[in-house]
């Protein structure tokens, strides 16, 4: 149906909000891809037959992403009168067992992860509480949200809806306050006042750089030329990082909502989703957004009967890195290489052909809409000084918690490791977090108070980038890292100015040369100067910025460097030319596990007689080590 | 008129022009490797970088590109505008040993092949785009492109295919810097 007044709007929310919290009781199914990796196809498939089977009076629907990745498969009951349930990693066989349980009236106990009380409903008028009154049984006794420590310290503000609504529903969407955001800007605001409220609620671009939106948007407004373009960069290609495809996947409609805003307060009408098509999930979920936008009439001509008329096109990236910076995303949708250009005219400018352009992240996007339905003095309260709002990490690396995590700004890398991420592997020192991505930098634990938020992370040598935190403890080395990224920006290089495409190159040969043990300390400041002449020289921002994985080790880790060109060692063990292999005679007990792992049979020796290992045939490929309970396989 | 500092000396140029313009009107020297003026800058060498002081932030430009603006101070010889343009040379150098156009050139940088160089390379393409700017901008079709990215860079005809469009003009011969388009012209060919 066309949804054209305010009048209309609410019936649609009635509608949804009968779907959300229904009479019958309901299992969700996390299918966002991090679900569907885990098996959640199978789960949900297993839930509708069994239900089928049993002629059991409820809804099985899928939702998106609630951020417990490590968990996956997850599943939700929500009964009338009960807290919400959410049960993790379940199996077909979990899966089937859980519906002839809830069929027969009961809750199952196992795979239990824990239970949410209230439903935030940020975007209309407050907290919804899932049931009255006391609770009794297992259920009583089981853990909450708020008491799970991966969950503690977080607020889901743009992830507002992932985990809740079905992506493809535009009628939950709207149930939970969505579109009523863009029809408040629409009716009553204008587009100047749009503007300052972005300004002042202090929202700065997630996807990397912290520019204040709403000074961009302003001078896009400004700018003169005729049509000009809107731009959403789900271009996300940082590795480890995965938070925009979880938006897309579990809320779409929240980031067009956001560039409808967006595109009144500018005054544009085309507008462009710029998403790798490496996200089959997120470009399917956001191509049925669209149509049924545009069914609902909420894209379009003429949305919401105020004269704005707005549409939005998919184009599809050919899985370049270098398409996530601005130039080269716009240069992509021309239908041209994507190569950078200088940007001494910006693109809000002059940006895709050549008219004024304005590009934000997905995160920046869906941030919109709540500004504008809780006002900028509401979104202000949120952060820290220079940084407002939340922002959502994916937590990745050698923690036990995996997931994605969204905090208010200004929580300490400390907080986000130990209580979060629930630590380091037992036996293991964290290290360093990497935050940013290849173009952030790896932070050292002595800084692990540090506040997260875009100033700190400037001054300490990183970056935001888009959110991606890789966590890093001893058994990394530091010099294998900076290689390891240089590596990902040489593969991802366009080619296009020298200093990148050239002076990344032989940064990674001097790494080499370190690692193989053939470096010298002139070679160190060798290292820094090629650095400083990549980082100026460099075209765009991914070869400016290349080097800070390395610049930010060297800063931090230079001991770690010095041993491998003074010493010719490596501390954490990973250069394989630095190190050998060795079995301790006393500790080994002759169990023979190593001597089957492995593949050159360098390893020799009799039941319950100490091993013997042959260091010219060894490959040092550390199967050894990896598979010895006893501690008796020794590098150094 | 825009007029701004160059090394301290006062200068004028057109409201379209870029410093690199006004620094050739000047005589004011700064090298350059993909800027032709017969076709568009593309900003790939990186030679042409200049310091600017726009009052709030000193940062580095590139010169063929960055267009004049009132008050600003420009610096052509800094100590970062040196090490940018000191490690391109050594970069390419490596790359093209064998280059005469490069030792030429890499001569007045006082930069001489490192370790890395590479052996056995007599081709030399720094990958500037002149011949495939003069292919399209100056004759007005497209017989040349860029293929592939980053390390694996290179000229070649659309798709690799040799080009049925090329007039066997020459242009591209005439315009590139280091005679690699002479071992490649007969590739493009269809």
């Amino acid at each position: 149906m066309q949804i054209t007044t305010l009048t209309d709007l609410e019936a649609v929310k009635a509608r949804g909000l009968a779907q959300l919290y229904p009479e019958k009781p309901k299992i969700l199914v996390g299918m966002a891809t991090c679900g569907m990796a885990a098996g959640a196809q199978r789960v949900l498939e297993t839930l509708q037959k069994r239900a089928q089977q049993l002629h059991w009076d409820g809804a099985v629907e899928k939702t998106g992403c609630i951020g417990f990745c490590y968990e996956e498969p997850l599943v939700d009951l929500i009964i009338p009168g009960q807290p919400r349930l959410t049960y993790a990693r379940v199996d077909q066989e979990f899966a089937a067992e859980m519906m002839t349980a809830v069929a027969a009236g009961t809750v199952p106990e196992e795979n239990f992860l824990a239970r949410l009380d209230v439903d935030d409903m940020i975007l209309d008028g407050g907290p919804r509480r899932f049931y009255e009154g006391a609770l009794s049984g297992f259920v009583a006794q089981a853990p909450r949200y708020e008491d799970l420590d991966f969950f503690k310290l977080q607020r889901h503000l743009a992830m507002r809806n992932c985990g809740f609504i079905d992506p493809d529903n535009l009628e939950h969407y709207i149930a939970r306050g969505g579109y009523f955001a863009l029809h408040r800007a629409l009716t009553s605001m204008t587009p100047e006042e749009v503007i300052e409220a972005v300004t002042v609620g202090g929202l700065r671009g997630r996807g990397g750089g912290g520019f204040p939106t709403g000074v961009k948007w302003a001078s896009c407004r400004k700018a003169k030329g005729w049509p000009k373009y809107v731009l959403c960069n789900a271009d996300e290609g940082d590795p480890g990082a995965y938070m925009d495809r979880s938006l897309i996947e579990g809320d779409p409609h929240a980031i067009l909502e956001g560039m409808l805003i967006g595109a009144y307060a500018i005054g544009s009408t085309e507008g462009y989703i710029y998403v790798r098509a490496e996200y089959p999930l997120a470009v399917k979920t956001l191509q049925r957004a669209i149509l049924t936008a545009r069914e609902a009439g909420l894209l379009g001509q003429n949305i919401f009967g105020a004269g704005f008329s707005f549409d939005i096109k998919l184009n599809l990236g050919g899985g370049a890195f270098v398409c996530g910076e601005s130039t080269a995303l716009m240069a992509s949708i021309e239908g041209r290489p994507g190569e950078p250009r200088a940007k001494y005219v910006r693109s809000v400018e002059k940006g895709l052909w050549n008219l004024p352009s304005n590009l934000n992240n997905v995160e920046t996007w869906a941030n919109v809409p709540l500004i504008i339905a809780k006002g900028a003095d509401w979104y202000r309260e949120i952060g820290t000084e220079g940084s407002k709002g939340t922002k959502i990490f994916s937590l990745v690396g050698q923690v036990k918690n995996v997931g994605l995590v969204e905090v208010p700004m200004g929580v300490t890398i400390k907080d986000m490791v130990n209580l979060i991420g629930g630590g380091v592997p037992e036996a293991r020192e964290f290290k360093a977090i990497q935050i940013g991505g290849p173009s952030g930098g790896c932070i050292p634990r002595e800084l692990w108070d540090l506040p997260i938020d875009f100033d700190s992370l400037w001054d300490a040598g990183a970056m935001m980038g888009s959110g991606g935190m890789i966590v890093m403890d001893n058994s990394t080395c530091m010099v294998d890292v900076a290689k390891f990224f240089l590596d990902f920006l040489i593969d991802e290089s366009c080619g296009k100015c020298i200093p990148c495409r050239l002076g990344l190159k032989r940064m990674r040969d001097i790494l080499e040369e370190f690692s193989s043990g053939k470096g010298s300390l002139a070679d160190l400041e060798e290292l820094q100067s090629l650095s400083e002449a990549v980082q100026d020289g460099a075209l765009c921002g991914l070869g400016s910025s290349g080097p800070n994985p390395v610049l930010t080790t060297l800063r931090y880790f230079r001991d770690e460097y010095e041993a491998h060109i003074l010493g010719r060692r490596c501390p954490a063990g990973v250069c394989k030319d630095l190190i050998t292999y060795a079995i301790n005679q006393e500790l080994c007990n002759g169990c023979m596990a190593c001597v089957r792992e492995c593949p050159q049979g360098a390893i020799t020796g009799e039941k319950k007689q100490p091993h013997q290992l042959d260091a010219t045939l060894c490959i040092k490929c550390g199967a050894c080590f990896e598979v010895c309970k006893f501690g008796a396989v020794e590098v150094s | 008129m825009v007029t701004f500092t160059i090394n301290g000396k006062e200068v004028q140029g057109q409201k379209d022009w870029t410093i690199l313009d006004v620094a050739r009107w000047e005589g004011i020297p700064i090298p350059t490797l993909c800027h032709h003026p017969a076709v568009e800058p593309y900003g790939a060498c990186r030679l042409c970088v200049v310091e600017v002081d726009e009052g709030r932030r000193t940062r580095i430009v590139i010169s063929c590109m960055y267009p004049v603006k009132e008050g600003i101070k420009v610096r052509t010889d800094t100590p970062r505008v040196q090490n940018v343009r000191r490690w391109i040379m050594q970069l390419l150098l490596d790359e093209s040993p064998a280059s005469s156009y490069l030792k030429e050139l890499a001569k007045s940088f006082d930069v001489k092949p490192s370790r890395f160089q590479k052996a056995g390379v007599s081709f030399a393409c720094h990958l500037c785009g002149l011949c495939v700017r003069a292919c399209q901008e100056v004759v007005g079709i497209q017989a040349l492109t860029f293929s592939n990215r980053g390390l694996k860079k290179e000229i070649a005809s659309p798709l690799q295919m040799g080009s049925k469009d090329c007039i066997s003009c020459g242009n591209c011969l005439y315009v590139c810097p280091s005679l690699g388009m002479e071992q490649l012209y007969a590739r493009m060919r269809a």
